[in-house]
């Protein structure tokens, strides 16, 4: 049973992330034109909405290129072990009162610990395309990816401290709309840290266009590209789903269907927010990278858990 | 640490920030440059070469192809050299449009650096704003040639054609706003603390330095050197306008792009002064023959491009024909310091650094 509840959810998750990226990838070029004085996609559809339509076949008929020096294996199945990791966190986000896809005892820490598996998919692809950008731009990718799991794991502690458990839907139950207050410190850290789990712009430097090409995925084409993109429009959608219902309470303001709604319509603009940044600012250098998250961020998050730890003995 | 541990990377040819068709090998350890060598040629077209066989006329579309981010310098340059060399005298409104399609040229050209430093940092929406102000002197240009990157509108005593109707009013409506559109790029971008992080301290260049391996334009103003030719070698009608020469105090990455910035600005004075003064009256020397033969000799001028001094030395063996055109790039110069500058950071400033000489590549192999 459990193995059909499984490959059920698999599926689930499969396409609400495609379908994700679709309407994301879109979204973002519309937010990014009206950022940089364009109009973005415009001619197929209403303001361009089936541009994507177009795009998906595109991608999906391009020839699949192997490098001829590229290590066969490691390269070929790369993007699934990027994307693979970043389906399953979906599975521990509550999305409805008392209840998750995976409603584990250690959800929280589920969330936190299974996308970082996705290191392991980016240095394979690096590694595998026989690429010397590639390589740099995946070591540049392990050391910010592990080193920036540290303040976003403690700003999601700071809640978990208020809500006194790990599983998310005791501590949805436990959510009361004063933590945000409390908690928005630690959603800030979140945010950021959360960008650069993703490796988008500021912190895109494992892709950085103007010195790596496209860093760890220079090599790839069609199908395989598309894995990456939806990997990393994936890691968008969770953070931004997983955020929203920790830090804002998610489906927690109405009750039914129209708090789901508010629960996705708070991870939309949290999305929006990460396009904007990303649009907005230059990228950092890698050291200025790991200083800001070594000197700035973890201090913040260690001052938000302090916080919350008193918040919570005082109560 | 020895050679053998370094990695060696070639940066280009085809590379997103090469600017061109360069390429860049460097020598990596880990994130840090050790060496970092350019590899030019890559669009050499023998431009000089193919010059020996063409009329004084022809050569003018070859020099729009050297520099092909300022086309109008070149040609002026060119030009320049074979009337010091013919003995033309230009009529003064010819002169005039020159510094005013020069001055737009020089904001078009700096347009292309100050939103590719956004677009090497990673701000590529700085990128899009500055192309915004430079597609506007484009289509100028495109009035008022015909073309929007080669223009072949600086002719041998005067210019290829008189300043169309409307045209020095569109010109005024584009410097009116152009300074306060400069603001707003100063401030997203030169203004960002990300951008400033990227580029303050980056690629430092001594004015000794500067001096010394010849560098000029604003790579050379970033720096303190006080140096333009347009007030320090004065040519055609820049006597009688005035402006100022904006000057860097680091000569880092930052006061490079801010020297370009504050170029614009100047320009539009210059521009608005120089559309004040416009008379109207011929735009072509008259009585010119179809074929220019120059007496046997040779002539060397050059002027403040976007990039430095260019300059061009003709000599003539009184044929209809160029018996040897040179041309002195700024470009090329200003590359060469690239290993100087690069050495010792990372190879995310190396592509900021490059981005900061402004070269282009057309001038560079020629």
């Amino acid at each position: 049973m459990s193995f059909v509840w499984g490959l059920l959810y698999g599926t689930g998750a499969v396409i609400l992330i495609a379908g994700g990226a679709v309407v994301g990838v879109w979204w973002e070029r519309k937010v990014s034109a009206r950022i940089q004085l364009r109009l973005g996609p415009q001619q197929l559809g209403p303001a361009g909405s089936l541009q994507m339509l177009a795009d998906v076949p595109k991608l999906l008929f391009k020839e699949d290129v192997v490098p001829a020096s590229a290590d066969r294996l490691l390269f070929r199945y790369a993007p699934l072990a990027v994307f693979a990791p970043i389906a399953m966190s979906l599975a521990v986000i509550p999305f409805w009162a008392g209840w998750a896809p995976l409603d584990s005892a250690a959800g929280v820490l589920f969330f936190l610990a299974v996308p970082s598996i996705s290191v392991l998919g980016i240095l394979f692809s690096a590694w595998g395309s026989h690429n010397t950008l590639a390589t740099l731009g995946g070591v540049r990718a392990a050391a910010q990816m592990v080193s920036y799991e540290v303040p976003r794991a403690l700003a999601v502690l700071s809640v978990v401290v208020l809500g006194g458990s790990l599983q998310p839907s005791e501590l949805m139950d436990a959510w009361r709309w004063w933590w945000i207050p409390v908690t928005l410190l630690g959603f800030g850290v979140y945010f950021i840290a959360s960008i650069a789990e993703m490796n988008r712009g500021p912190f895109d430097l494992p892709e950085a266009e103007s010195e790596l090409v496209a860093g760890y995925f220079a090599d790839y084409s069609g199908i395989r590209w598309a894995v990456f993109m939806m990997a990393e429009y994936g890691a968008m959608i969770a953070s931004a789903l997983f955020g929203a219902a920790l830090f804002f309470g998610g489906f927690m303001w109405l009750p039914g269907v129209a708090g789901l709604a508010v629960h996705i319509g708070i991870a939309a603009l949290i999305i929006t927010a990460v396009m904007w940044v990303k649009w907005t600012f230059p990228r950092l250098r890698q050291d200025q990278l790991m200083t800001f998250c070594w000197t700035v961020l973890t201090p913040l998050a260690l001052v938000q858990l302090v916080l919350a730890v008193v918040v919570a003995l005082w109560l | 640490m020895s050679a053998e541990c370094r990695t060696v990377v070639n940066v280009g040819p085809s590379h997103p920030s090469t600017h061109g068709v360069c390429r860049v090998l460097v020598e990596l350890d880990g994130e840090i440059v050790r060496r970092a060598e350019p590899i030019i040629g890559y669009l050499h077209r023998g431009i000089e070469k193919m010059a020996e066989n063409r009329s004084y006329l022809q050569v003018v579309p070859l020099t729009d192809r050297l520099d092909y981010v300022g086309s109008m310098y070149a040609n002026w340059a060119y030009c320049r050299a074979v009337e010091r060399l013919a003995g033309i005298r230009v009529p003064e409104r010819a002169e005039y449009i020159r510094v005013i399609v020069c001055e737009l040229q020089r904001i078009a050209s700096h347009m292309m650096s100050i939103g590719s430093t956004g677009a090497d940092t990673g701000a590529f929406t700085a990128f899009m704003y500055a192309f915004n102000q430079r597609e506007q002197v484009v289509d100028l240009f495109e009035a008022l040639s015909g073309s929007r990157l080669t223009y072949n509108y600086v002719r041998p005593g005067g210019v290829g054609a008189d300043l169309p109707e409307g045209w020095v009013e569109r010109c005024r409506e584009f410097v009116a706003q152009h300074p306060a559109a400069m603001m707003e790029i100063d401030d997203l971008l030169f203004g960002n603390v990300i951008c400033r992080a990227r580029t303050k301290g980056i690629g430092v260049l001594t004015p000794h330095d500067a001096i010394g391996w010849g560098a000029s334009g604003p790579v050379a103003r970033g720096s303190g050197v006080d140096w333009d030719l347009r007030r320090d070698d004065p040519y055609s009608v820049y006597p009688r306008l005035d402006f100022t020469v904006p000057l860097g105090e680091r000569g880092d990455c930052y006061d490079r792009g801010r020297v370009r910035l504050w170029e614009c600005v100047e320009s539009c004075r210059i521009v608005t002064q120089a559309l004040d003064q416009l008379e109207p009256g011929p735009v072509q020397a008259e009585g010119l023959p179809r074929l220019l033969a120059p007496r046997p000799g040779d002539a060397y001028d050059h002027i403040e491009s976007a990039r430095g001094s260019l300059g061009v030395y003709l000599v003539s063996d009184g044929s209809v024909r160029p018996y040897r055109m040179h041309v002195r790039s700024p470009a090329f110069a200003n590359l060469a310091l690239l290993p100087m500058l690069a050495e010792g950071h990372t190879l995310s400033d190396l592509v900021v650094v490059l981005g900061s000489l402004d070269p282009v590549f057309g001038e560079v192999d020629r």
